[in-house]
């Protein structure tokens, strides 16, 4: 039987470590090779790393971050943060990364994800969505809104919609944030999760909001995700991969207890 | 030496990257003869099997991995290289190398289980492989180890010796195939963790012979 997966997020900004609480305030909390190293050893399922550098030119900086993970962790990785072409995708994979993940350069060029899809496998597409709850309406019947450019610009796509466009498209996973959860440390939108896992044939990673382990239970049973991202909650030590483990696994989820 | 064999089909540098961290000496390569004089073969892959028949074809790879194995050369496939050695895909309808008997199948989606949950295609993710008799390939792996998956498609061998580990997921399928000096997993071992490595490291010492002393 598959495990679900547990996932730790590495905010990085100019090759340093940064978590940001709803895309504002980042503080530094060090480097990113060391801690995927730990969260390797210590049992993360897979790493994801999220690039919020700004300028082009410093982009070579993360080339260089991905090849020296590359070199120490023997789990799969993705990366995201402003790839934007197939050659973007391309110097992310060749430095080591599994996957990309592509969310506003998606929403402005659906096609980046059939392309990239088609050069490396649908494995390796990762569809990044920040979802903003909205009143329902015609052209949201969701209730749930697509927003990029790290939650600032509304695009009046409906969630359910993008997410399915997005498996026909060719993405192999959807990483599915909670902008309203993110941050809160409350608990995941399970019915945000609950709404986009029961629609695609894809695995989705709920992302947002993860706060205590019962958090991560709440979102992983009844399959409303297949794994769940992690930031805060490990980065500052408050808990480990290992108590997360023990506490789903006691709970009955399967999770991945050797390593 | 050990030849990483290339074509294009992806996963290659980091097969290589885990060789090296491991401190074996390996190298990848689309050279006939570099191939077939090399002490062990690693046959990976991620993508898709038509266009990876077509390549290895082309520089006749198929040819060096076929006397490789008649050869009693140590051979380890690697997902997509695991499904090629069958006879037939139903990916893209490919004819493959057809070192063991056998077709690849598709996992069947919108199956729904009993309590109506669609389960999801591809396979992505943590399993774990019972094995069904011991290999040196597989010495001092614990049977609680998982090993990272993504694929869509299995291998379905006609000879069910040929099957030394199996997997659950919608079926359960064979997860890992051996036969003389052939191991070949569904998994990705250099994605796998410790207990991947430790795969890649025992083939790396592995002489072929197929028993555990």
């Amino acid at each position: 039987m598959l495990s679900k997966r547990i996932i730790p997020c590495l905010d990085v900004r100019d090759g340093r470590l940064t978590k940001g609480i709803k895309f504002k305030g980042n503080v530094d909390i060090g480097d990113p090779v060391e801690t995927a190293a730990q969260y390797y050893r210590e049992g993360a399922d897979e790493i994801v790393f999220y690039d919020i550098t700004a300028s082009s030119e410093r982009r070579d900086i993360m080339i260089e971050t991905v090849r020296r993970v590359a070199e120490k962790i023997f789990i799969p990785f993705s990366v995201g943060g402003g790839i934007r072409t197939v050659e973007d995708m391309r110097q992310v994979l060749l430095a080591g990364a599994e996957k990309v993940s592509v969310n506003s350069a998606a929403v402005r060029n659906p096609g980046i994800i059939s392309e990239g899809a088609e050069a490396f496998g649908k494995q390796c597409i990762v569809l990044g969505m920040d979802v903003k709850k909205a009143p329902a309406s015609d052209r949201i019947p969701s209730g749930y809104e697509i927003v990029i450019d790290g939650g600032r610009t509304f695009t009046g796509l409906d969630a359910l919609e993008w997410a399915r466009r997005g498996e026909t498209l060719g993405a192999g996973e959807i990483c599915l944030n909670s902008i309203d959860a993110d941050g809160t440390k409350d608990g995941y939108e399970i019915n945000l999760n609950k709404l986009i896992s029961s629609n695609v044939n894809i695995p989705v990673i709920a992302s947002g909001g993860a706060g205590t382990p019962e958090h991560l239970y709440e979102v992983l049973a009844d399959d409303n995700a297949d794994a769940a991202l992690i930031a805060s909650m490990t980065h500052y030590g408050t808990y480990t991969i290992k108590d997360i483990k023990t506490y789903l696994h006691n709970r009955g989820i399967k999770v991945r207890m050797n390593w | 030496m050990i030849s990483i064999i290339d074509y294009n089909a992806g996963n290659l540098t980091s097969v290589k990257r885990a060789m090296d961290y491991l401190g074996k000496e390996s190298v990848i390569t689309d050279d006939y003869s570099e191939i077939i004089n090399s002490e062990k073969i690693i046959f990976p892959g991620v993508g898709a099997a038509g266009r990876a028949i077509a390549d290895l074809k082309k520089r006749k790879l198929d040819q060096a991995i076929i006397e490789a194995f008649q050869n009693n050369k140590p051979i380890l496939g690697i997902c997509l290289g695991t499904q090629i050695i069958m006879e037939m895909s139903e990916e893209n309808d490919t004819e493959c190398i057809g070192i063991i008997k056998g077709r690849v199948k598709r996992f069947i989606c919108d199956l729904d289980k009993p309590e109506g949950i669609r389960l999801k295609v591809p396979h992505m993710g943590w399993n774990t492989v019972r094995l069904k008799r011991n290999h040196p390939v597989f010495q001092g792996v614990d049977r609680d180890d998982e090993f990272y998956f993504v694929h869509s498609y299995y291998p379905v061998p006609d000879d069910p010796d040929t099957i030394l580990g199996e997997t659950e997921y919608i079926t359960r399928f064979a997860s890992v195939l051996a036969t003389g000096s052939l191991v070949a997993m569904q998994f990705h071992p250099e994605k796998s963790g410790e207990p991947g490595l430790k795969i890649l490291a025992n083939f790396s010492e592995w002489d072929g012979k197929d028993y555990v002393e």
